[in-house]
């Protein structure tokens, strides 16, 4: 690891509901110092459980929990060097603006003035000046993700830990919340673990991205290892959008699909190995025939089942035959040649866009 | 900004004559709604209230019947008596003591049914809360006065512990009957309050470094109180009025406001007395009432 020390790190977490449900699974991540790492999965992946056993509102049944090496066991949530923006919120609503971001401070008995001091600051750096003595109910949702931010980073957490935080702003403000954020934690420098079921968001803010589904860790990496390298069918369906087609491995590099074609693809599995070849929508190209397709890349006989329009692209499903469909994106530009549903197409796409996947 | 200023300037009536019609309809609507209720309370609220108000400057024949002739002022001026203030002090003590006590022991329940998680066993709970109520109050007061005697197995349970004896007619006695009479009224309220409570707020408090105790103090607390005055006030004021139990089991050795009251339309004779004191107690809750409400009820 670059920087050495791990903010955050699980060994074997796991967390068991009642009997027999089993919300996390025996997880091991490493969170690095500094770094805005984001839990992405859809609901009822285990994210939230895992970041409430960091704050320690839960606790694991097995496993450890360790922040910056010191092991926190059963730890009680006001003893760890953690904050959290909760997902609603959480603002006392009997308290106004300044109260609410004064009241880590205040309970970890931190000087009137410097409490003041500290607490302007805070209102300065959410941008909330002059909102200070508003009660919670009398702020807009944006104000409201401010104050929740403010309150926790105001006491300067080693880690701060986000519960989906955007999920109740609309997209316009979302986006530039995003931003924001990702400012704010450049500006103070703290560990960030983000939360979120929003891949795209997921994937524009994060250093390093952790995909969980059904209580288990599935991929950790890079936004774009992530998005160009998914390790498995979840991933690769999850984040982006993506085509399947069912197939097998006839020789490492290359693939045969149901239908019969044989491309060549990014493989890792032996030779007679059946997968399921994953395709970004706008890795692959349309062309009327054979004769414009690129060399060295693949071409695949097809016809356009369905078009739609999108504003800045056109959609397309191309039937590929007994092989099944294909999604393709097209940007549009005016030099675009549009297609009609019925048109004969050749698909074409660099073996480096194919990703063959294990089932 | 922006934005709010924008909606504001959306949310400008279209045509103000049309806006001013659709809502006197609303009105309109709304009272023949409440009609029923308006005439319920009407009959039997507001107009004995106003009997009891005229009967309180009747005069009284020989024989200490009253007649609504020679009105006078002789049944307010015995709410000079010192008597009648002793036996005020004593009832508001009572009431008082009653609705801390009744709030001391509601409070931790009503926190208990309210943060058990599954939802079958809080409805349980609460109808275990109302069951006394399915059967008659003088009953239900009867039946502490058996378990309270001699020979009753609260006695016997604490003659074989060494730990009291007897209560029938003394003040623990009294006491026991009027917080098991009244708690139902602090624990429904409460528990209304704690149930809509947003927990997640107090996790917000234990994740900003408070302990238990002090989430409970800045968070809880705070947050049930519209259920705590709701509570009190409930309580309280039956409370003050309260007299069958005191005299089951208390023995009718002292008096209290409620049978001060009975005395005065009963063996005493004195309609108009009773009738003041009725309407001082009234018109003195009724204020108490709405200064709890503009300081307190406030705050969420």
């Amino acid at each position: 690891m670059a920087d050495g020390a791990a903010a955050v790190s699980l060994h074997g977490v796991t967390k068991q509901f009642g009997e027999d449900v089993t919300a996390v699974d025996n997880v091991d991540l490493e969170i690095r110092d500094g770094e805005f790492f984001s839990l992405l999965g859809p609901s009822g992946c285990g994210k939230t459980t895992t970041l409430r056993m960091i704050a320690g509102l839960e606790f694991p049944t097995d496993g450890s929990v360790r922040i910056f090496d010191e092991e926190m066991g059963l730890r009680p949530p006001n003893k760890r060097p953690v904050n959290t923006v909760f997902q609603s919120y959480a603002l006392f609503p009997h308290m106004n603006v300044y109260d609410n971001i004064a009241f880590g401070l205040r309970m970890k008995r931190v000087e009137s003035d410097e409490v003041l001091s500290k607490v302007n600051e805070a209102i300065d750096l959410v941008r909330l000046e002059g909102m200070g003595k508003r009660r919670p109910n009398e702020l807009s949702g944006g104000q409201q993700q401010r104050v929740a931010l403010a309150r926790a980073l105001v006491n300067r957490p080693k880690v701060l830990l986000l519960d989906e935080p955007l999920g109740a702003l609309d997209l316009k403000l979302r986006q530039a919340m995003q931003l924001e954020l990702k400012d704010i934690q450049n500006e103070v420098g703290i560990t960030f673990i983000y939360v979120t079921h929003d891949q795209e968001e997921a994937l524009t803010m994060s250093d390093r991205v952790g995909v969980m589904n059904e209580g288990s860790l599935v991929q950790v990496g890079g936004s774009e290892e992530i998005y160009e390298s998914p390790s498995d069918l979840f991933v690769a369906g999850f984040v982006g959008e993506m085509s399947f087609l069912a197939g097998e491995i006839a020789e490492p590099g290359t693939v045969r699909l149901s239908g019969g074609e044989v491309v060549r693809a990014r493989t890792a599995s032996a030779a007679g190995t059946k997968i399921t070849l994953a395709l970004r929508p706008e890795m692959v190209h349309l062309f009327d025939d054979r004769s414009e397709a690129l060399a060295g890349r693949n071409a695949v006989d097809g016809s356009i089942a369905r078009k739609i329009f999108q504003g800045d692209s056109m959609f397309y499903e191309v039937d590929i035959g007994a092989s099944g469909s294909l999604d393709v994106h097209v940007e549009n530009l005016p030099s675009m040649k549009r297609w009609e549903v019925g048109d004969v197409v050749v698909v074409d796409f660099h073996p480096e866009a194919a990703l063959a996947l294990p089932l | 900004m922006t934005l709010t200023r924008e909606r504001q300037a959306h949310e400008g009536p279209a045509n103000p004559e049309l806006e001013r019609r659709a809502r006197a309809q609303e009105s309109w609507r709304g009272f023949f709604h409440a009609l029923p209720a308006y005439v319920y309370l009407i009959l039997f609220f507001a107009l004995p209230l106003i009997i009891v108000f005229v009967f309180s400057f009747a005069s009284r024949s020989s024989t200490g019947k009253p007649r609504l002739e020679n009105w006078n002022l002789d049944g307010w001026a015995t709410l000079t008596d010192p008597l009648v203030r002793t036996i005020a002090i004593r009832s508001f003590t009572m009431a008082l003591l009653n609705t801390v006590l009744c709030l001391l022991i509601a409070y931790p329940f009503a926190y208990w049914i309210a943060t058990r998680a599954n939802k079958r066993t809080r409805t349980l709970l609460l109808i275990a809360v109302l069951i006394p109520f399915w059967s008659n109050f003088l009953v239900r007061t009867y039946a502490w006065r058996m378990l309270l005697d001699s020979d009753g197995y609260i006695t016997q349970f604490g003659e074989f512990t060494g730990l009291w004896g007897r209560m029938l007619f003394t003040l623990p006695g009294v006491f026991i009957g009027l917080v098991y009479g009244y708690l139902p009224f602090m624990v429904l309220p409460l528990y209304a309050a704690l149930e809509r409570m947003d927990w997640s707020l107090v996790e917000a408090g234990r994740d900003l470094y408070a302990s238990g105790t002090e989430a409970f103090r800045k968070i809880t607390l705070p947050l049930s109180k519209p259920g705590i005055i709701a509570g009190s006030i409930l309580v309280f004021i039956p409370s003050l009025g309260a007299y069958v139990t005191p005299d089951i089991l208390g023995g009718a050795k002292t008096t209290l406001l409620g049978n001060l009251i009975v005395t005065q339309f009963g063996d005493a004779r004195n309609w108009p007395a009773g009738s003041a004191l009725s309407g001082t107690i009234l018109v003195v809750m009724l204020v108490a009432t709405l200064v709890y409400f503009r300081t307190g009820g406030r705050t969420v």
